[in-house]
């Protein structure tokens, strides 16, 4: 497959891992964090991991959008199609993600929601268009990525002075959660996680460009590498943070420079602008409450805005206590350190909200790499009785 | 002969038609519906003699039995519909088993205000399944539900069969060094059936590869009669098929994701909409394991079979006390490949 094969070629790869073996510190820990459920998705699924020397870890972030989702919105998006009774539209990924009472949106649609997963928010526009008897309720989520497409729809609705369509927004944004793990304790006074460096978001950086995280690369004097979503994007960015933390520098450097350019998409961001304005405080899940880490529908769309429709009010709901999904995400822990990874919280049942997207830390530890130690042994043992 | 007399009935309506409660009822209209469409489409000794069952003489041997019940959506898609999936799903059933399938029977479940110009062509294409299959529907049955309580139409079938002497197999028996094979390229049925769906309509020339296996399966066993494991991996993949292998016969399997055929239009999807084509839905082809020496004659055989053209060795069998199937990217690294958790799910970005 063009475009895509040439980003996965074996032997680069093992080219580039040689030299990352040569440069990385022996002595020293390299500790990386890939903000983006997308990189971990590449590293799990590639098997990054195997080519990389011990002394380099990765840390799974919390960018994946799904993950991120508190309970408390889940809860919300349920209360509309089963109560309001609105047909509401929602990405795959948020059907399984767990809500209060062990419920979720897959659930709710077993018990007659009405709830549609879709691939685009423009099949939702289409199916108010469609349905005009019905109300009409995107569950938008995402990082940057996804909100230029809602604030497309809600134009493109207001042009349309559509009557049956509303957004339930739960966009959020990249750089305040990243400001949010680099100020908690646990990274910056206690130093008991040291982040080194991060793999800069791929997709979010196509939107916002590089510029962003030029603040935090000088103020936490960390180095950003934004990387796209192949596993040789990542193996590239891994070795231009060994050799920026080699060097003392702390810089941000664009390894997808095929996509991402330092001032982003002027059009997509003007497009936000003009539909979406700060919130002044959204609850992440496993963050909590982070100070103006997400958006809201502007006054002048407001009777597009889900939540002033249907007077949708907001309650937190605290995650299970055993849960250590908020300590994941900000790469205090890791899943296997958590007493609920894989005995009662599994893909087929997940607790926790890193084990409902296959984004997810945990989700992508479990599918992909649970047992990797032990399995390894066998398979290199076994590799050797072949050979013989 | 018909118990119905032709002559004081006007003839079903199939271009406008739709089903109605009575077709199911067991009156007049019902014996109409079986005479002029079932009858007529399946037309063979059993069935004309009208009786509730089908009566044929018991070979030596074992026999297998299999049953399968369709309800895909959309009803009609690139390369197939739900009437030839119904015959090619059930007849592989019982080919997997090494048999040589001798019948059908099939059961609708029609919804009320169905079109009967849909049910004739879904009808007439299992009509074509079969005898290009070369295995009769000898008995069935229908019935009627009212509207909004089926998806259109649900046809479960069942098919018997004979195992051939010498010829045991049976999902237990992977050991380790054995070779895993697949007849051909992979996911193609679950993303034409996705690239059809109305509300994720984008252009592809993917066809299903729905397709009665059981001819290449005689001509593998006779070019090896002792393999170990047969099955096709339909729902859930490759990747749910060999998870069952590992865990039914205690092992561990190694894949190789380079020998894996898949078609670039099928990865190009797969890549679009997030999804794993080791886990999307096949329903032409099949995973074959056998013994080390097996496996250059059983390639060959599968090869030389228009069914097989792109048979490939995928991975072998190992010892692994956790009975983890694993797999070599083509980048180099290892990774498990998992049962499917739930419904395989899109991702977002």
């Amino acid at each position: 497959m063009r475009y895509v094969d040439e980003f996965r070629d074996g032997e680069l790869a093992r080219r580039i891992a040689g030299r990352i073996e040569t440069e990385a510190r022996t002595g020293r820990d390299y500790n990386l964090m890939e903000f983006c459920g997308g990189h971990t998705h590449a590293i799990s699924r590639y098997g990054i991991a195997d080519l990389l020397p011990p002394n380099i870890r990765m840390i799974h972030g919390p960018g994946c959008p799904v993950c991120v989702l508190p309970i408390g919105r889940i809860d919300n998006a349920i209360e509309l199609a089963a109560q309001h009774k609105v047909t509401l539209c929602t990405y795959a990924d948020t059907m399984r993600v767990p809500a209060s009472d062990r419920s979720s949106l897959l659930k709710a649609r077993a018990r007659g929601a009405d709830i549609r997963m879709i691939y685009s928010a423009a099949d939702a526009l289409r199916l108010a268009l469609e349905q005009p008897e019905r109300e009409v309720v995107f569950f938008a989520i995402g990082f940057e990525t996804t909100t230029p497409p809602t604030a497309l729809v809600i134009q493109e609705a207001a042009k349309l002075a559509l009557p049956n369509f509303s957004v339930f927004c739960n966009h959020v944004l990249t750089p305040a959660a990243i400001s949010s793990i680099l100020e908690s304790p646990q990274v910056r006074d206690i130093g008991a996680v040291p982040i080194h460096g991060f793999v800069g978001p791929a997709h979010v950086s196509c939107v916002i460009g590089s510029q962003p995280y030029e603040y935090f690369a000088e103020e936490y004097q960390r180095p950003v590498v934004i990387a796209g979503f192949e596993p040789l994007d990542v193996m590239q960015a891994i070795w231009m943070l060994v050799r920026q933390l080699n060097d003392g520098r702390a810089q941000v450097e664009n390894e997808f420079t095929r996509a991402v350019t330092r001032d982003g998409n002027v059009r997509a961001k003007q497009l936000v602008a003009d539909v979406f304005e700060l919130r002044r405080s959204f609850e992440w899940r496993g963050l909590g409450e982070v100070p103006y880490s997400a958006l809201r529908i502007n006054a002048r769309y407001a009777r597009f805005d889900a939540e002033q429709r249907y007077g949708i009010g907001y309650r937190s709901v605290p995650d299970n206590k055993a849960c250590e999904c908020g300590a994941i995400l900000r790469g205090a822990k890791q899943p296997r350190d958590c007493k609920l990874f894989g005995t009662v919280c599994t893909p087929e049942n997940p607790m926790g909200s890193c084990m409902v997207s296959s984004e997810g830390a945990c989700a992508a530890w479990y599918t992909y790499g649970r047992f990797r130690d032990a399995s390894r042994a066998e398979v290199s043992q076994i590799t050797t009785a072949d050979s013989t | 002969m018909s118990a119905v007399k032709r002559g004081y009935l006007r003839p079903i309506d199939f271009k406008q038609g739709r089903v109605e409660m009575s077709h199911g009822s067991g009156g007049r209209a019902m014996a109409q519906l079986i005479d002029e469409l079932f009858l007529e489409a399946f037309d063979n000794d059993w069935l004309r003699q009208l009786n509730d069952q089908a009566c044929f003489a018991v070979t030596t041997g074992r026999m297998v039995i299999a049953t399968d019940s369709h309800v895909v959506a959309p009803l009609f898609f690139p390369g197939g519909d739900i009437g030839c999936l119904s015959v090619h799903g059930t007849v592989n059933d019982v080919a997997m088993s090494g048999a040589r399938p001798l019948y059908l029977s099939a059961s609708f479940i029609l919804e009320e205000g169905f079109p009967l110009s849909d049910l004739q062509r879904i009808v007439i294409s299992m009509a074509e399944a079969s005898r290009e299959a070369g295995v009769p529907i000898v008995t069935g049955d229908t019935k009627v539900v009212e509207q909004g309580k089926a998806d259109g139409v649900f046809i479960t079938t069942t098919g018997v069969g004979v195992v051939p002497d010498g010829v045991n197999i049976s999902g237990e028996r992977a050991r380790p060094g054995d070779r895993v094979l697949v007849s051909g390229t992979l996911g193609d049925h679950g993303v034409a059936i996705l690239s059809f769906r109305e509300n994720l309509a984008f252009e592809t020339s993917i066809r299903s590869d729905t397709a009665a296996l059981h001819r290449l399966v005689a001509r593998m066993l006779e070019a090896v009669p002792d393999l170990h494991c047969l099955r096709d991996p339909t729902r859930g993949g490759l990747a749910t098929t060999l998870n069952e292998f590992a865990r039914q016969s205690s092992v561990g399997i190694r894949l190789h994701e380079k020998a894996i055929p898949v078609k670039r239009e099928v990865a190009a999807a797969c890549e679009l909409l997030g999804l794993d084509p080791l886990y999307v839905a096949n329903e032409g082809k099949l995973v074959a394991i056998c013994a080390r020496q097996d496996t250059d004659r059983l390639l060959e055989a599968m090869r030389s079979h228009p069914l097989g053209a792109d048979a490939a060795v995928v991975g072998e069998v190992v010892e692994d006390p956790h009975h983890f199937v694993q797999l070599q990217t083509a980048f180099g690294g290892w990774r498990i490949v998992d049962w499917l958790s739930g419904e395989q799910l899109p991702r977002i970005c």
